[in-house]
């Protein structure tokens, strides 16, 4: 008769439940499957939100969209084939309500809008919101509540746009086509198409975008896509196109917390890997009776496999549903940057979860269970048979194979798999280089320190390995969170700082070629530094030495893009400021050379053009080529007016041009915005000041999220170090024993203990430290390319908040122990 | 050294266990006592009594003139580290420290500042004078004994407890570290309680106490 491994692996989870053997397993488990699933939970819901919501996303079923007028024949052409239209123009543009000034992003929609999906209203903010299909009536102005706050105006308060004034009339509560849009900086206003004109702001050369929308079956909507024929300056959005960088700016914030969330997994691993261990040598008794009473190989490994696979499952159902309550946190974190409620989640994430659990258990914790099948029955008469310990091929290889069959599935793309791999790879053995040779270097001095220090110090000495474990776990959340915190400081605030006094801090663009004397002349009374003001013409490449450019024929995907893009150009008969010839030399202030460009040096290099090349621009229909005399260094951070492209004069004096401008203004100064704006209302005024604290605003918020996926890294850290003083639990007891046996106090064994995991804290925290003062010194040389800044907090912090972490949870795991009277410990052992 | 009523009882599922019953005897300085029994017998639960390494449940245990009763963990600790060595069966040596500081470690403990040279003195003694660096792991079965019988006599104990000194040892060995032992014992005058179960050993002590059921029987030597 065959046993019901089931029921004995069943019987044998419950006694072992019970005795608290398999508590850190099943904690790590929850831990890893919490941290994968809170982030999975959280993309899958955006995902479908983007994917699901297609069309809605769109407004439509198909958009046209340019940054000109969309010829009338294609709308002609649309309602010819049975599509319904409608269209709206979009630009940003500074309001004012009283003396309070905003920039908000404009729609001017015409009746009709959306064709897909609904707007929602309401009629004052916290008011309910309900479902509309109208538009803004003429000379009211629908607004969201983000620009209601800022604008601290209420339903009725007229707000300036441009030259004419407007009565607030509803709250948005839920546009469409603003769905998924993820880092929207400035605020929504609506208005009705056929107010726009008389605001000003829409001139030939102002930046605006048209939307031709269309709606319509799928059929009709293919037969007008095949028929179309698409210009150079228009792009046409289908529900395949629908927010290509939404996609991928998903795709990649997904594959970033699904990849530090497998930090938390590796640890995790970890942590099970070593409480299996103490698990399975606490076994060899059991198994070794059995083995006795005829139970073969293969059916203890059943039972024991049987009993693994449960835990799991049930570890990962638990781990499964925090990671599906944290991911609630997760879109709180990110509140505002997903503009509307997501749908819920998809039930994917519940699969992937246990079966990552599973993976993981089975990976990190088989090894040592097959060795309960190698327990001999000799054991009964010789306790000290234990099985030959696992070699590290069989220790690590399950292991490092369950973390490749974890990390292609969270990232989705193989380079970056194996970039990972590497990177945790080699992470994990610099820290574990390190934290060996300050514990050698600690070592030598256990002589010259007192009986407590010589204690703590022996005792990580021979446990080194356990000891590498729990300075590894901890090392590398705290490291994870100092450079969230401390780091990310330092190097914004260093790099703002850089920027000296007189800074520009507002650009004006949209600036009429009428108005620039004028603005001149206002500028020049009220700031200090202003910049020159630039004329810009968007232009499109079309030709490299008369050959025609085609985007595809790029080897870089950089090359590609600035290929296919638009190009603003602007002439200047001296070089701008924080400006340097790279390659070749500018020309005379005469301008007497012929056609001639300037190119910013990278995308010289990328777009694969040198000096003395010939480019060909089209600009409004007509073709203009000129000569590459040289290439430009830009100081981009200048915050300086600067063109990628500059051309010499007369190159595009035929062409109508709008004029851009940069300028600094003192806080006390500020005021004058609200006197330029009203001056000149079709400038649109950009306030850095403003687009920074936005940036920061938004920054803020990932960074949180990323605290929170890292939060589980430290925790994973923090069971690590469990796992650590459990393993080692035994011989601390005994260790204490003797000691009071041998007359040490409470005080003089609790010294020990404490010296022991400061040590351990200490280590940590300087491998934290050096690793972030690391990534610290890349960032600022190779991103931010700034002066080396070292920040001293991180030495000081590192090995504080390590040995506090440590010592606290070392303490919490040992103290019971001391209650144990010697002579019950010393009998056990 | 004296025992008074010392008793003994646990909580077992099946109720009251009585290990220990009413055990009373006197030991003057200097004297040796073998306590002898049969497994179960109690007899290790006597030594850890009379060491203070472990609270009876009635009678009282009076050590060096001090009642071990109006001790506090700390203070039987205390008295211990001043006035009793221990050599166990399993030698009890801290595995991550070396011979040398598993010596001093008593010493430490007690407060010295330099223990050092007394504990080489103490390990060239026992005959392990070039072993000082070596750790537990890396010293014969009878070596580890002898560490251990080192670190018993460094502090210059009134008392030495002794369980089994030589259950793990081989015959010849055995024998060496039990002629080292009372050698020791005879030249600082400490006063020897030990249990075996080796009736030649327990015949090389001045007195022997039998233990069966947890109750002296009356063969006292």
């Amino acid at each position: 008769m065959k046993p019901d491994i089931l029921q004995l692996a069943i019987q044998s989870l419950q006694r072992d439940w019970r005795s608290g053997e398999l508590g850190l397993i099943a904690t790590a488990i929850i831990i890893s499957v919490a941290s994968l699933t809170s982030v999975n939970f959280f993309t899958s819901r955006v995902k479908q939100a983007t994917e699901m919501q297609a069309t809605e996303l769109l407004a439509a079923d198909l958009v046209l969209q340019s940054r000109q007028v969309i010829p009338a024949t294609l709308r002609q052409q649309a309602q010819e084939t049975g599509l319904q239209t409608t269209s709206y123009i979009s630009m940003q543009s500074m309001v004012l309500a009283g003396e309070r000034l905003q920039m908000a992003e404009i729609k001017a929609v015409e009746s009709g809008y959306p064709l897909r999906g609904k707007l929602r209203t309401a009629s004052d903010l916290h008011q309910p919101e309900s479902i509309t299909d109208d538009i803004p009536a003429r000379g009211s102005i629908w607004i969201d509540s983000q620009l209601y706050q800022q604008l601290e105006v209420q339903t009725g308060t007229s707000i300036n746009v441009g030259t004419s004034s407007f009565k607030v009339d509803r709250v948005i509560t839920y546009e469409p086509d603003r769905g998924g849009d993820m880092f929207n900086i400035a605020p929504r206003l609506m208005m009705n198409l056929a107010d726009l004109p008389d605001t000003g702001l829409l001139l030939p050369t102002s930046r605006v975008e048209y939307s031709l929308l269309l709606g319509g079956s799928p059929e009709a909507i293919g037969q007008f896509r095949t028929n179309i024929v698409v210009g150079k300056n228009l792009r046409v959005q289908g529900i395949r196109e629908t927010r290509p960088e939404l996609k991928s700016a998903l795709e990649r914030a997904e594959q970033f917390l699904g990849l530090a969330a497998l930090v938390s997994v590796a640890l995790a691993g970890l942590a099970v890997a070593m409480s299996a261990q103490r698990y399975v040598s606490r076994h060899f008794d059991n198994c070794a009776i059995l083995r006795c009473l005829g139970a073969d190989q293969k059916t203890i490994i059943s039972i024991y496999l049987m009993q693994l696979l449960i835990l799991s499952l049930l570890s990962s159902l638990l781990g499964c549903i925090i990671g599906y309550a944290g991911q609630h946190f997760i879109g709180n974190l990110l509140a505002g940057m997903t503009a509307n409620s997501l749908p819920p989640a998809a039930i994917t994430p519940w699969f992937s979860g246990m079966a990552a659990g599973t993976v993981t258990a089975i990976g990190f914790a088989l090894p040592q269970i097959l060795r309960l099948g190698n327990v001999s029955p000799l054991r009964v008469l010789r306790r000290d048979m234990d099985p030959l310990p696992l070699g590290a091929l069989n220790s690590y290889g399950m292991a490092v194979l369950a973390l490749a069959l974890l990390t292609p599935w969270q990232s989705g793309n193989l380079t970056l798999t194996l970039y990972t791999f590497l990177g945790l790879a080699f992470t994990a053995l610099l820290l574990t280089a390190g934290a060996m040779l300050l514990i050698r270097a600690l070592n030598l001095s256990r002589k010259n320190v007192g009986i407590a220090f010589r204690f703590g110090l022996a005792n990580i000495r021979r446990r080194a390995g356990s000891s590498t474990a729990q300075i590894l776990g901890i090392g590398l959340g705290v490291m994870v969170m100092l450079l969230l915190t401390l780091v990310r400081t330092d190097l914004l605030d260093e790099w703002r700082g850089r920027l000296p006094v007189g800074t520009p801090n507002y650009f004006l663009i949209n600036i009429n070629e009428k108005d620039v004397p004028a603005l001149n002349q206002f500028l020049n009374r009220s700031s200090k530094a202003v910049a020159a003001i630039y004329p810009m013409i968007s232009a499109k490449m079309v030709a490299i030495n008369n050959i025609k450019v085609n985007p595809e024929a790029f080897p870089t995907e950089a090359g590609q893009r600035w290929a296919r893009r638009n190009y603003n150009l602007t002439w200047s008969a001296s070089m701008p400021a924080a400006n340097e010839i790279n390659q070749g030399s500018w020309w005379t202030e005469t301008g007497k050379g012929g056609e001639l460009f300037s190119f910013e040096e990278q995308i010289a290099l990328d777009l694969g053009v040198k000096v003395g090349d010939k480019i060909t621009f089209l600009i409004g229909g007509q073709e203009v080529t000129g000569t590459i005399a040289n290439t430009r260094t830009v100081q981009w951070d200048s915050f300086n007016v600067n063109f990628f492209v500059v051309a010499s004069p007369g190159t595009l004096d035929n062409f109508p041009a709008s004029y851009v401008t940069s300028f600094y203004l003192g806080n006390s100064d500020k005021n004058l915005i609200i006197d330029l704006v009203k001056a000149f209302p079709s400038v649109t005024v950009y306030d850095v000041d403003a687009l920074i604290t936005e940036v920061r605003k938004i920054m803020d918020q990932v960074i949180r999220t990323i605290e929170f996926v890292f939060g589980f890294t430290l925790l994973s850290g923090l069971v690590v170090l469990a796992a650590a003083l459990q393993t080692t639990h035994d011989d601390r007891t005994y260790e204490a024993a003797l000691l009071s046996a041998i007359g040490a106090s409470r005080r003089q064994i609790l010294s020990g203990l404490v010296a022991e995991f400061v040590c351990i804290g200490m280590i940590a925290g300087i491998l934290a430290a050096f690793s972030a003062t690391l990534v610290e010194v890349i960032l600022a040389k190779y991103v931010f390319k700034m002066d080396i800044v070292i920040n001293t907090m991180l030495w000081l912090t590192g090995p504080l908040v390590c040995t506090i972490v440590i010592v606290l949870a070392g303490l919490a795991g040992t103290w019971r122990m001391l209650t144990i009277p010697p002579v019950t410990a010393l009998r056990q052992n | 050294m004296q025992a008074e009523h010392l008793t003994k009882q646990v909580t077992s599922p099946d109720g009251q266990l009585t290990i220990l019953d009413d055990i009373n005897f006197t030991l003057h300085t200097g004297e040796s006592l073998a306590i002898v029994g049969v497994s179960g017998s109690g007899k290790s639960t006597l030594l850890g009594l009379l060491a203070g390494l472990d609270v009876a449940s009635h009678g009282r245990v009076i050590l060096d003139n001090i009642d071990l009763n109006t001790l506090n963990e700390d203070g039987r600790a205390r008295l211990r580290n001043q006035r009793v060595g221990f050599v166990f069966q399993s030698f009890q040596l801290l595995k991550s420290l070396t011979a040398l500081e598993n010596v001093m470690l008593p010493l430490e403990l007690a407060g010295m500042i330099s223990p050092e040279k007394i504990a080489i003195e103490k390990l060239s003694l026992v005959g392990l004078g070039a072993r000082l660096g070596h750790y537990p792991n890396q010293l014969s079965g009878g070596e580890q004994q002898r560490v251990a019988i080192a670190r018993a006599f460094v502090v210059g104990p009134k008392i030495l407890f002794a369980d089994e000194p030589t259950g793990n040892l081989d015959q010849q060995t055995a024998r060496q570290i039990i002629e080292l032992l009372f050698q020791l014992n005879q030249q600082h005058g400490t006063t020897l309680i030990m249990v075996t179960h080796d009736p030649a050993i327990a015949r090389l002590c001045k007195r022997r106490l039998t233990l069966a059921g947890g109750k002296i029987i009356p063969d006292e030597t």
